[in-house]
């Protein structure tokens, strides 16, 4: 039985999911995050918060103050006019310590590919990426838009721990990781913008739907920059899309 | 100041309350009270909101020792034998701690997780709106952890006010009332007949993530991966192994398997219905 989209899922008594396709694929994501963008707009009492994912939209609901068929009626007419989100998108400038202990698998990759580290480096800096979601813990942004020729299969085994601040390629995905965790993907580099961090406000820099570029540092800068992240300045630079 | 102090805990008691939203959109997990229905029965015995943050208490013993100040108390969840000083306590009752006396709580006799609601709760820094601690994240307040012996919890001397005490009819052995979906249709008609009748078994490596459950092996139709998509409090997520796990108050907030269906909001926490044994 093959399904068609969109359709509207129940996720128990509180949730519904709003599923725009089953697969990774930038048209699909973009529909997502123009209704996330649109149910903000909506402002629908009883709606507590949305999460979007790469290609279905999570809607958590109180379901003393409104229901199922209700929010999926309010959810419908929306997802029927959706505006494409890409005119508004702010990017981020994140910097790059590339290759070395910051980035254990930029030779492996570039031997991979048949290119020097730097011509690596010089790819993964000059893409233009866009944050399809957050999620897998705090902070983890997953970008779409890599590069083809950099595109790397995650690894056999997985990493049990990966550094923070870490900056990865995982098949076409690529990441931005900001806790210590364990990894399957190829590390490029590390970056010290925290992109959660509890005590600072806000909490959270990047949202889904931004861009994101990165540039390359010497790993001389890493410590103040590391240090500055650490006391709550971004470090990473907002600029108009 | 009027203070609380852990004079004895296990590994698993921690500051929780109804939970944090608004950043599952960045990845981060709501954590809150496993037992939503014991945080709102010990909270309204002790003159709180329902969702005021107060202490949970895992399956193992805790003491605490009230400090400069009396300090109003009362305990609802899995049962529990509690003591003020020398003198029983029953479940389900509010009463004073006196300044210098100790609460002393027994190991979970039924379920896991017990609430101890403070009036006037535990005072900290929220995040999101939360002082729930999740203890893989580092977060919460005022502790960004589980609570150790020795840790002092700024509290408020117990008013002038008559003790109140919560009659509730005896928990019903009652199978888990779930939806199915959202992703049913990855799964076999066996398996959903499966997952409703077969007895499921609790295992012991569950925790504050998921219930993993132990029974028949349910088998997926078109393999055990998905695209990743969101999760809720009481999502049945069900890995290449066949055997579901329950997702819980600090589950991940995307997951890449499919889940066949969700438990909801009043079945999730142990007191009521006996916990996730059956589904």
């Amino acid at each position: 039985m093959t399904a068609t989209f969109p359709r509207i899922l129940p996720c128990g008594d509180a949730a519904l999911m709003f599923e725009f396709g089953d697969t990774v694929d930038e048209a699909v994501n973009a529909k997502v995050l123009a209704l996330d963008a649109a149910i903000a707009r909506a402002a629908i009492p009883g709606l507590i918060e949305a999460v979007p994912t790469y290609r279905s939209l999570l809607v958590h609901y109180d379901p003393l103050a409104i229901d199922f068929a209700t929010l999926g009626a309010r959810l419908w007419p929306l997802a029927e006019n959706l505006q494409a989100a890409t005119g508004r998108r702010r990017c981020w400038r994140i910097p790059v310590v590339y290759g070395g202990e910051f980035g254990v698998d930029l030779e492996a990759v570039a031997k991979r590919h048949g290119l020097s580290p730097d011509e690596v480096v010089r790819i993964h800096t000059s893409g233009r990426y866009y944050v399809a979601m957050l999620g897998f813990m705090p902070g983890f942004a997953y970008l779409a838009g890599l590069d083809a020729r950099i595109a790397t299969p995650r690894r056999d085994e997985p990493r049990t721990m990966t550094p923070t601040g870490t900056i990865s390629i995982g098949g076409v995905q690529a990441g931005v990781q900001c806790l210590a965790a364990p990894s399957g993907w190829n590390l490029l580099g590390r970056t010290p913008v925290r992109t959660y961090h509890p005590l600072r406000d806000p909490v959270f820099v990047i949202e889904p739907g931004d861009a994101v570029a990165f540039y390359a540092i010497d790993e001389s800068r890493w410590h103040d920059l590391d240090l500055a992240a650490a006391e709550g300045e971004p470090v990473a630079e907002l600029v108009p899309a | 100041m009027t203070a609380l102090i852990v004079a004895s805990a296990g590994p698993l008691t921690s500051v929780q309350d109804a939970g944090r939203f608004g950043a599952q959109r960045y990845g981060l997990t709501t954590s809150g009270a496993m037992d939503r229905f014991a945080l709102a029965c010990a909270n309204i015995l002790a003159g709180n909101s329902a969702t005021t943050a107060s202490i949970e208490i895992g399956p193992f013993p805790a003491t605490f020792l009230a400090w400069d100040g009396d300090v109003r108390i009362a305990v609802a969840g899995a049962g529990r034998d509690l003591r003020i000083g020398d003198r029983p306590l029953p479940m389900m009752q509010s009463a004073i701690v006196p300044a210098g006396e100790r609460l002393r709580i027994g190991p979970a006799r039924d379920g896991v997780f017990s609430i101890l609601g403070i009036e006037g709760g535990v005072g900290g820094t929220p995040i999101y709106g939360s002082l729930s601690v999740t203890a893989r994240l580092g977060i919460g307040s005022p502790f960004p952890r589980p609570l150790q012996i020795g840790d002092e919890l700024s509290v408020q001397a117990a008013s002038a006010r008559d003790e109140r005490r919560l009659d509730l009819s005896p928990p019903v052995a009652a199978p888990i009332r779930v939806v199915a979906g959202p992703q049913d249709d990855e799964f076999t008609a066996e398996a959903l007949r499966l997952l409703f009748e077969s007895d499921w078994r609790v295992s012991s490596a569950s925790d504050r993530m998921g219930y993993r459950l132990e029974g028949p092996r349910l088998v997926h139709t078109k393999g055990h991966n998905i695209v990743s998509d969101g999760t809720v409090n009481g999502s049945i997520q069900v890995p290449g192994n066949g055997q579901p796990i329950v997702l819980l108050a600090d589950r991940g907030t995307t997951g890449g398997y499919p889940k066949i269906a969700t438990v909801i909001g009043s079945d999730l926490g142990s007191s009521r219905r006996g916990g996730p044994e059956k589904s």
